[in-house]
């Protein structure tokens, strides 16, 4: 079941004197399966793609297709899809409403009509896929840390069991070591669930260890859509779209215009290290 | 969805009404709204139409930005026309049943209309033509006097000020967690109204709750920079009346008074013979 966007735009206060052209001639196929990063400076557009991706927006001109139907079409049903593709919104913590953790998870499921057993199983199973501590299963939702409120929010989209799930900047506002143990938490839901994941983010640092494809919005519009190693080899480009490539590839990239003989690929620092330490022992 | 409601909304772009002082804008609206409920033949109205239609081009506001506002009042705007237009006594033109439509009721229907669509116009061009900030500032000069009557003037400006801050960044935070629980399967459009009204539940909580968070965080900012109270604040920008704000009330002023004038043109001259009447004890 891929999601295709075909020529979509998306033009925000079309009518004034002021419009804002967000998308402009998006084109993407996602199959099933891919582990995605979207990324692309504040205002690039990364937030407005990805609601078009389960009919939050309809573009303005051009088509979404699922499963090979026009989500624009008037029948289709549009929490059918939002229950295959679930969408995690920035600072998701902002939506949880319910007295209880537990409860708010809860909300997806029942939504989708799910009996009150299936609710239950899915909410204890999303919760553990998440990893949020068991003693706070029942706590108040205003009582949680940072990032057990994300934890939770997370939750409460993956409850739904969609088979795409897209984040919005899921570490933004969190301390550094709250920052992997989300970005790890997600890259283990790709490995061991099998869900496809788009994730986007505006740090190239966050995207370039976990993903296998990324997507690079600028001005709204595809700037690259290729495997990592590929993307970042354009680093000038990149630059001026004002994304910082990730450190390790900066360093290489460094020392080959110096004249040693790295690999210009890396993209870890361990990688980093290895090309450096091959092309130092070379030398000698 | 919910960014369609215009109250207090601006409206960017350049032009003359743009320009001028806020507080000619205030009491322009004040004259206008008195003066249109002056009239009692068509002369009046013909000219109010005349001068609203002028300050609409000049304004270079699209026409069906103005005419927005209506929608929300247009519920109350039936009714009035209904009660007048079956509930005035005089000479029926129409009877059946037990309906009977007056000639009277019907004149006073008509101008019941054009009162409120012009009334809700010009006070629509005002906050359309000018920032929340200037309206404020326009408020808390032009009421300056009250303060010899101990109204806290300055402090209630502050207020309104931030009231009016608040009210795009609140309809943004609507928009973004009704999202988020759409993502989630809930569903604002179906049902009874008091399946409508529970809906709203999970978007109406983390909306009070980020209210609060937002307000709290401004009061601790702007008692961070030390802020005492609005009297004696000094304005980076102060009001100072210009060229054009003159020769603008001047034209305000023959308006309000020609059209008043005019409008009530029978009132004024039986307003004199009932003064001749009484000081000679005979008709004019
Ligand atoms: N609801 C909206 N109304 C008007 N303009 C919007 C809206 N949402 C986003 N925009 C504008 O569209 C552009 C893209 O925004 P967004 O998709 O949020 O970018 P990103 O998520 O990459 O930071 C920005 O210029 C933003 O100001
Ligand atoms: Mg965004």
């Amino acid at each position: 079941m891929p999601l295709i966007l075909d020529h979509v735009c998306q033009i925000y206060n079309a009518d004034t004197e002021t419009p804002v052209k967000a998308l402009d001639d998006v084109n993407l196929v996602i199959p099933e399966g891919q582990f995605i990063g979207v990324i692309g400076h504040t205002g690039s557009g990364k937030s407005t793609l990805i609601q078009h991706m389960n009919g939050l927006i309809l573009p303005t001109s051009g088509s979404v297709y699922f499963n090979g139907r026009d989500i624009t079409d008037k029948d289709f049903d549009k929490k059918e899809l939002r229950k295959h593709v679930g969408l995690v919104f920035q600072y998701p913590e902002h939506q949880l409403f319910e007295t209880d953790v537990f409860e708010d998870v809860c909300f997806g499921p029942k939504n989708m009509g799910m009996s009150k057993k299936e609710t239950e199983l899915a909410a204890f199973e999303a919760l553990r896929k998440v990893s949020f501590p068991e003693d706070l299963y029942y706590a108040s939702v205003f009582e949680l840390s940072g990032g057990q409120k994300r934890r939770a929010a997370i939750a409460g989209v993956l409850a739904m069991k969609p088979d795409f799930l897209i984040l919005d900047e899921p570490t933004a506002g969190l301390d550094p070591v709250g920052r992997c143990e989300i970005l790890d938490m997600v890259s283990e839901l790709h490995r061991s669930a099998g869900i496809t994941i788009i994730l986007v983010s505006h740090s190239m640092e966050d995207v370039a260890m976990y993903v296998e494809r990324v997507i690079v919005m600028d001005k709204g519009r595809v700037a690259y859509d290729d495997v990592p190693r590929e993307v970042f080899s354009h680093s000038e480009e990149l630059e001026q779209m004002g994304l910082a490539i990730p450190e390790p590839a900066k360093i290489t990239r460094e020392l080959l215009k110096r004249g040693f003989d790295v690999d210009p690929g890396v993209l870890t620092s361990s990688e980093a290290a290895d090309s450096i330490y091959k092309a130092l022992t070379k030398n000698r | 969805m919910i960014r369609d409601i215009t109250i207090g909304q601006y409206y960017q772009t350049k032009s003359v009404i743009h320009r001028l002082d806020p507080r000619v804008k205030l009491l322009g609206t004040l004259l206008f709204i008195i003066a249109l409920f002056t009239y009692n033949n068509p002369v009046g109205y013909i000219i109010g139409i005349i001068f609203l239609c002028t300050v609409i081009k000049l304004s270079h506001v699209p026409f069906k930005f103005i005419t927005k506002g209506l929608k929300g009042i247009i519920l109350i705007l039936c009714f009035t026309v209904l009660i007048n237009l079956f509930l005035t006594p005089g000479t029926p033109i129409i009877a059946f049943w037990k309906i009977t439509i007056t000639y009277e009721g019907l004149a006073v229907a008509f101008s019941m209309i054009l009162r409120l669509t012009m009334l809700i116009m010009g006070s629509s061009i005002v906050t359309l033509t000018t920032t929340p900030n200037n309206l404020t500032d326009g408020l808390e000069k032009g009421m300056g006097f009250m303060k010899i009557f101990r109204v806290p003037v300055g402090d209630v400006a502050m207020m309104m000020s931030i009231a009016l801050r608040f009210i795009p960044i609140l309809l943004e935070e609507t928009d973004r967690i009704m999202k988020a629980q759409l993502a989630r399967g809930a569903d604002f459009e179906s049902g009874n109204i008091v399946k409508k009204a529970k809906a709203l539940v999970p978007v109406l909580v983390p909306l009070f709750v980020s209210a609060f968070r937002r307000a709290g965080d401004l009061a601790m900012a702007m008692e961070a920079r030390c802020y005492r109270g609005g009297d004696g604040r000094t304005k980076m920008k102060p009001l100072v009346y210009k060229k054009r704000d003159a020769i603008a009330y001047i034209i305000l002023f023959t308006f309000v008074i020609v059209s008043i004038w005019l409008g009530r043109w029978s009132v004024i001259t039986d307003f004199f013979r009932s003064i001749y009447m009484n000081l000679f004890g005979c008709p004019l």
